[in-house]
């Protein structure tokens, strides 16, 4: 009886798979040539352990995991190091007068508004969209490491603490001034 | 000032709150000091709203760009057949 495993075929990779994993890379780092550099390595790095593949997944899900791992790391790089402090400092502080200092209570002039839209308009979620994205590119490194890694690929938090070295309770705070940045980031574009 | 006024005026906390609930858990004492919170603050529950629909703005952003990306250049992908087929050629060599 024959055991039916994956095959794996390297000379077939850049045909099957290299756009897919270019658009993996894209989504999660929106830098072209990045994404470029990573899917090359990648292929480069499953050469080298080819003979480590077990048939257990696909090739395509084994390519993915190499690349993932590598789009972590461009995280970890990002958001480490000098620039971290001054790009958190800036969006803390431009949060700062969100809230009353005494009860915690909306100040006036960063209380929510309704944005006055109707969710079904297609024309109007594309706008927001393009300004969410636009938001989104102004976040700190580190904010948008997490936030796309929670939101994108669903990952534990226990994992994404252990990756970007932050505390569980940094975790939730962090995702709490994300959020808080963003809605108000919509907020100041679209009404 | 009471427990209650505090809870009924913490915004920040509120917020906190809504975000916690929304990928993780809180506690059943937190869940209940967010409902009182939401029953008397129209402003937060505007900020719900909000997060919610921006959350899910967000995933769709995501799986959209994974499906409608753009694709690479042939240049680029020809090179890296290339690099790939020496690679495999070295292997070969060197056995």
């Amino acid at each position: 009886m024959i055991t039916k495993t994956l095959q794996i075929e390297p000379r077939n990779w850049v045909a099957t798979h290299a756009d897919y994993l270019y658009a993996y890379a894209i989504a999660r780092l929106n830098d072209e040539e990045q994404a470029k550099d990573l899917v090359q390595e990648t292929f480069l790095a499953a050469l080298q352990k080819v003979d480590k593949f077990e048939g257990k997944s696909s090739e395509r899900t084994w390519l993915t995991a190499i690349l993932k791992y590598k789009i972590i790391d461009v995280y970890r790089k990002k958001s480490s190091g000098l620039v971290i402090n001054t790009d958190v400092q800036q969006a803390e502080q431009e949060q700062s007068d969100f809230f009353e200092p005494e009860y915690g209570h909306w100040t006036k002039e960063h209380a929510p508004k309704s944005f006055g839209i109707d969710d079904n308009d297609p024309l109007v979620n594309k706008e927001l969209n393009s300004i969410l994205q636009k938001c989104m590119q102004k976040l700190p490194a580190l904010w948008l490491s997490i936030f796309t890694m929670k939101h994108m690929d669903d990952q534990s938090t226990e994992i994404i603490c252990s990756e970007l070295k932050v505390t569980p309770s940094n975790f939730w705070v962090i995702i709490h001034r994300t959020k808080l940045n963003l809605r108000a980031c919509l907020q100041k574009n679209w009404i | 000032m009471g427990t209650l006024k505090k809870i009924q005026n913490n915004c920040h906390k509120a917020t906190f709150l809504i975000e916690k609930k929304l990928i993780g858990r809180i506690t059943l004492r937190e869940k209940i000091e967010l409902k009182i919170h939401l029953f008397g603050c129209g402003i937060c529950r505007t900020y719900q709203k909000q997060t919610v629909k921006i959350s899910q703005m967000v995933r769709r952003l995501f799986s959209d760009s994974a499906s409608s990306a753009k694709h690479l250049d042939d240049t680029f992908k020809k090179d890296m057949q290339d690099r790939i087929e020496n690679e495999l050629d070295k292997n070969k060599n060197s056995l």
